[in-house]
């Protein structure tokens, strides 16, 4: 069964009649499969952070529909269910934590859902540990620097055992180090416990780890596929307003300058040892 | 710093009071206030006042940060002890000094000034040596009982808990507003006090409107991580009592009893104490 699926969706916030009113999405088709890292592309207001909280039914679709390992959104009874399939890290480090200690924070999911105490204390050990934040338990969470804070909100949405996490644009008020602190917790989930992620971001350099690509513009899917066939092709990154990681775009301008580069050099690492080796050559 | 105030003034210490069970602590609390206004002599309520010395004793708290409790409230303590003097009622045989002022006006001004010192220190301890948080755990299990007549409880809870979490995100959120406004060229500084008043309005708005904002979105995540109310909610931290708080209670309880012996006797207590000096 696919994690989620949308079908025909499409939404906008108003009440369609005002000139205020905005059509987000258009007639939205997307299927994301267990235990794949997806990340949606997009400059701000191209509806990617619609498409986060149409998944957990924060929203509902005007029309089509919503499924989330087959439990539609429309229905309301389904809510707590899919919300316990598919936790979320919201953009904000600071509007997202309940209690003011940490280990308190996380405990707030598993309370929510009703778990006995002796369970509780597990579920916190092991988000704890896979976060690597347990040297903070006692902490206060107003004392965290932002990467850390953004840890435990992801300890606290994972706490609720998920199948899915959705990150959005959860890493866009950080610096480079909480950003780097934050994806590395977030490829662990993915590669070694099959968590399905939904990365939601405007950072090339993030999307490049991703399983599968989708780059969206004015709430339709511009172009889809692995980064390499992404980043291959700068035009459609260019129409939605975004621009090729950096060390792909050096690759790029070192290529037109008649450096013998081969296509599809998407991060330092790869683009160093194809520069190492030519100087080698040399 | 501004961001500093969630913990108000609690004093961060391992100790005896400090590990007490916080409802034991708040229900001591009310025990030592019924203590103080049940003392009915000099002697009662100094034993009262022995109470509270041995608590912060066991405490560890600097007794100078005990002490600072009472500057906040030493104008209603001057007021109510001028009052006190100047309305007091003679009765037959009083000792008359001059104008309105007699010896048991000044006697029962000074008792009352002493009872009053002596709650407000007692207070200061509970919140001296329990945190912001575990005071809110304290309250929420102690009207447990409420929750029978429907009273919300545990929402009051979270509430409170909520409110004390949000205050170092609004002060940060103040103080940046504020640099924003001086950046502006607002002036916090000078001036009458209306009109200080009235400049901290581009201060307010801006930051009602993000706490709104805040709200909303906490809101959100609190939807996104599965809340639906108190029905099937469960609690992680408990608390338990353990023999600390065992020990607290019958020290209390002997203190108490000792005030009330000394209220009834306090007569014989005086004439044997005379007996001892002579």
């Amino acid at each position: 069964m696919q994690a989620v699926e949308f079908t025909n969706v499409s939404f906008g916030y108003g009440d369609g009649e005002t000139s205020s009113s905005r059509e987000v999405l258009k007639d939205f088709n997307l299927t994301i499969e267990k235990g794949e890292f997806i990340a949606l592309l997009g400059r701000n207001g191209s509806g990617k952070s619609t498409c986060a909280k149409l998944i957990n039914g924060l929203l509902t679709p005007s029309e089509g529909e919503v499924k989330v390992f087959g439990m539609s959104t429309k229905d309301k009874s389904n809510l707590f269910e899919i919300r316990k399939r598919a936790g979320m890290v919201f953009q904000n480090p600071d509007n997202q934590q309940i209690a003011s200690i940490v280990e308190d924070d996380i405990a707030f999911g598993p309370e929510n859902i009703g778990l006995p105490r002796e369970q509780i204390k597990e579920r916190i050990e092991y988000a704890l540990k896979v976060t690597d934040t347990e040297k903070f338990r006692d902490a206060q969470v107003s004392r965290l620097s932002g990467g850390q804070k953004q840890r435990v909100a992801i300890a606290g949405a994972i706490a609720i055992n998920p199948d899915i996490l959705i990150l959005d644009e959860s890493t866009s008020m950080l610096d480079p180090k909480g950003r780097k602190e934050v994806m590395e917790v977030v490829r662990t989930l993915n590669k070694e416990k099959g968590m399905t992620v939904i990365d939601i971001t405007h950072y090339m350099d993030e999307a490049v780890e991703a399983d599968r690509v989708c780059v969206m513009g004015d709430g339709v899917i511009m172009a889809t596929g692995t980064p390499k066939q992404i980043f291959a092709n700068g035009e459609v990154l260019a129409k939605c307003g975004l621009e090729l990681p950096v060390s792909a775009k050096i690759a790029q301008k070192l290529r037109e300058n008649g450096l013998p580069i081969p296509d599809g050099i998407l991060s330092k690492e790869e683009l160093s040892k194809i520069l190492c080796e030519l100087l080698r050559k040399i | 710093m501004l961001s500093d105030m969630t913990f108000g003034q609690y004093y961060p210490s391992k100790s005896f009071v400090h590990d007490n069970d916080p409802r034991t602590k708040i229900l001591l609390l009310i025990v030592y206030i019924v203590m103080v206004f049940v003392a009915k002599n000099f002697l009662a309520l100094f034993l009262a006042l022995v109470f509270l010395a041995v608590t912060v004793l066991a405490s560890g708290v600097p007794v100078t940060s005990v002490l600072k409790s009472i500057k906040a409230i030493i104008f209603l303590i001057v007021f109510t002890a001028i009052l006190n003097v100047c309305f007091y009622k003679p009765k037959e045989g009083d000792t008359h000094y001059f104008w309105v002022i007699y010896k048991e006006g000044l006697i029962a001004a000074a008792f009352l000034s002493l009872r009053l010192v002596a709650l407000v220190m007692g207070s200061s301890v509970l919140t001296l040596t329990t945190t912001p948080v575990s005071l809110t755990d304290g309250i929420e299990s102690l009207l447990k009982p409420l929750t029978y007549i429907k009273f919300p409880v545990h929402d009051l809870a979270l509430i409170m808990s909520i409110a004390l979490r949000s205050i170092p995100t609004l002060a940060n959120e103040t103080e940046r507003i504020i640099n924003a406004q001086k950046a502006r060229g607002a002036d916090f500084d000078s001036g009458n006090l209306i009109k200080k008043a009235k400049a901290l309005i581009p201060v307010l708005i801006p930051l009602l409107i993000s706490a709104f904002r805040r709200g909303d979105e906490l809101g959100d995540a609190m939807d996104a991580r599965c809340y639906t109310g108190s029905k099937t909610r469960t609690k992680y931290k408990k608390l338990t009592f353990t023999w600390r708080d065992l020990v607290s209670f019958l020290v209390t309880a002997v203190f108490l009893t000792g005030i009330i012996l000394l209220n009834v006797y306090s007569v014989e207590v005086t004439a044997f104490f005379m007996s001892l000096w002579s």
